[in-house]
């Protein structure tokens, strides 16, 4: 007799542990990174420039340099893409040229980040002449992340409750107040949850940064937006691939840095949402 | 006083002819019902005299609606000054995700050139005040909205509106989520608040239109059959039809 208990218990099973497997890489990048990494965490190796050809002393400009990276990609994708996001789920009407945009938006999350790298050469560095520089880099990474935080934001904008708005017209505010005193307050959360997932991958990005800022080896902070940067994965690239005999410890360490980069960047993003969500007083 | 009156009112969800051809003349200081079974077009009509409809895309109006003399239908009546004059109270109550506090004066925010915080709280006070609210909610204004009760929301959302020193309330079914204690409470309130305002309910409960309003008009498959004084209408309909929804023969 068939036992449709039995079939499920094994259906539940199977589920459950092909959705463990998904843990297990988490699981291992992080206990590698750590392991391998941590022994090389000390102060000089954070706060130091690099020495010997990277083989040893610090990689203090390559955090530098993501962090100014990452600053510039969000503050330059972060209102664009918010005022795109706002039009497109408050104003725009369904018609061909809204799908247009919709589609444009949905195709620019599917180009390889390479390709960024390349465009960001010819427009940037080359034709508005910035050359390889922060301000370069910053833009290219800005466009790449540009569709994540449109359709999250929009996501998040779209989730509020038509009746806020509908009290909010009702009560005499025009549309403009209505978004910018209800909408966009209780969005704010969802729109930060974007631009988390925008963060880490800036900063993790190693193409798109490649032609447009990344210097190989410069021992000093950058001077301005239009000085070249080290940068984090491209320098985890360069001694990795490019310099023989680095120690593994400074690879590792250069990996463990990067992790919790993005990971306390995460975190920040992590509490101001947090904040949010007490404030909404649902 | 005739605060609202429609003439040769007509309306279109796209095809769908929802209101056919209104005449109706709504008094100051009263409180007008309208009755009908689901679908006739009460809702659609309330929501013609401050304008909600627009919201939905390819309604089309046409006729007059005249409020203070004034055809609102006009395209270039202001809807900001339409709204803050004529103001909604909705089926479900729907305070905002914010403190008690400052639900009541976000009108006052939006509207007010400046704001100072005494008049702000003189607002709140006077409102609360208006929907007697004020002795149970004083001490926990920065509480947020969204925990009082049903009835208190209710009447938060009424407190809201007042705020914003609307002519009119339209009441789309302002008690359905309420039980029968809080809906006779808030059924008083109405009472007490039409010495200030017009006030027009829309209900699917007779029995809410007879206990509460002072006309009532009888809506069918979008058209107006019967309008007149609660009494005579509820006593002695005039048309056959406004006879069998009150009776309970249909609807």
């Amino acid at each position: 007799m068939k036992n449709p208990y039995r079939t499920q218990n094994i259906a539940f099973f199977f589920l459950f542990l092909v959705t463990l497997l998904i843990v297990i890489p988490v699981g291992l990048i992080v206990v590698v990174i750590i392991q391998k990494g941590l022994p090389a965490i000390n102060w000089q190796f954070l706060s130091d420039m690099p020495r010997q050809g990277m083989r040893a002393g610090g990689i203090f400009p390559a955090i530098v340099g993501t962090i100014y990276l990452v600053m510039g990609a969000i503050i330059f994708a972060l209102p664009i893409g918010l005022l795109a996001a706002i039009y497109l789920s408050e104003y725009s009407k369904d018609n061909l040229l809204t799908r247009l945009i919709k589609l444009a938006i949905v195709n620019l999350a599917g180009v390889p980040s390479v390709v960024y790298g390349l465009f960001g050469l010819a427009l940037f560095v080359v034709f508005f002449k910035f050359g390889a520089s922060i301000i370069s880099g910053s833009l290219t990474l800005g466009i790449m992340i540009l569709p994540v935080i449109i359709t999250t934001s929009r996501e998040a904008l779209e989730s509020v409750p038509y009746s806020f708005r509908e009290v909010s017209l009702s009560l005499g505010a025009s549309k403009w107040q209505t978004i910018r005193h209800i909408v966009l307050p209780n969005a704010i959360p969802g729109i930060l949850t974007g631009t988390i997932l925008g963060l880490g991958r800036a900063a993790g990005e190693t193409a798109p940064i490649l032609f447009t800022v990344a210097a190989f080896y410069l021992p000093r902070l950058p001077d301005s937006i239009f000085d070249q940067a080290m940068a984090l994965p491209y320098h985890l690239y360069v001694i990795s691939t490019q310099v023989p005999n680095v120690d593994e410890k400074i690879r590792y360490g250069t990996a463990f840095v990067l992790l919790v980069l993005v990971l306390f960047m995460n975190l920040v993003a992590i509490i101001i949402r947090y904040k949010f969500r007490k404030k909404k007083k649902w | 006083m005739a605060k609202i009156v429609t003439k040769n009112l007509n309306l279109w969800y796209g095809g769908f002819h929802a209101l056919k051809g209104i005449n109706s003349s709504f008094e100051a200081n009263r409180i007008t019902a309208i009755i009908g079974p689901s679908g006739c077009g009460k809702s659609t009509l309330l929501r013609v005299f401050n304008r909600m409809n627009d919201l939905i895309e390819g309604v089309r109006t046409d006729g007059e609606v005249l409020i203070d003399n004034m055809n609102i239908l006009n395209s270039y009546a202001d809807l900001v000054t339409l709204r803050k004059k004529v103001g909604m109270v909705f089926q479900r109550p729907n305070p905002f995700p914010l403190s008690i506090y400052e639900n009541i004066v976000f009108g006052e925010k939006i509207h007010a050139e400046s704001i100072t915080r005494d008049k702000l709280d003189e607002i709140v006070e006077v409102s609360l005040k208006d929907v007697l609210l004020w002795d149970e909610l004083k001490d926990k204004l920065n509480e947020p909205a969204l925990r009082l009760s049903l009835e208190q929301k209710q009447r938060l959302c009424i407190a809201r509106l007042i705020a914003v020193k609307p002519d009119v309330l339209l009441m789309d079914e302002p008690c359905s989520t309420l039980d029968p204690q809080a809906t006779a409470r808030v059924e008083e309130l109405m009472r007490e608040l039409k010495n200030k305002y017009t006030i027009i309910i829309v209900t699917h409960n007779m029995q809410q239109a007879a206990r509460v309003s002072d006309d009532t008009g009888f809506m069918l498959l979008g058209e107006l059959i019967e309008f007149g004084k609660t009494q005579e209408l509820f006593t002695a309909p005039r048309d056959k039809r406004t006879e069998d929804y009150i009776t309970g023969r249909y609807g």
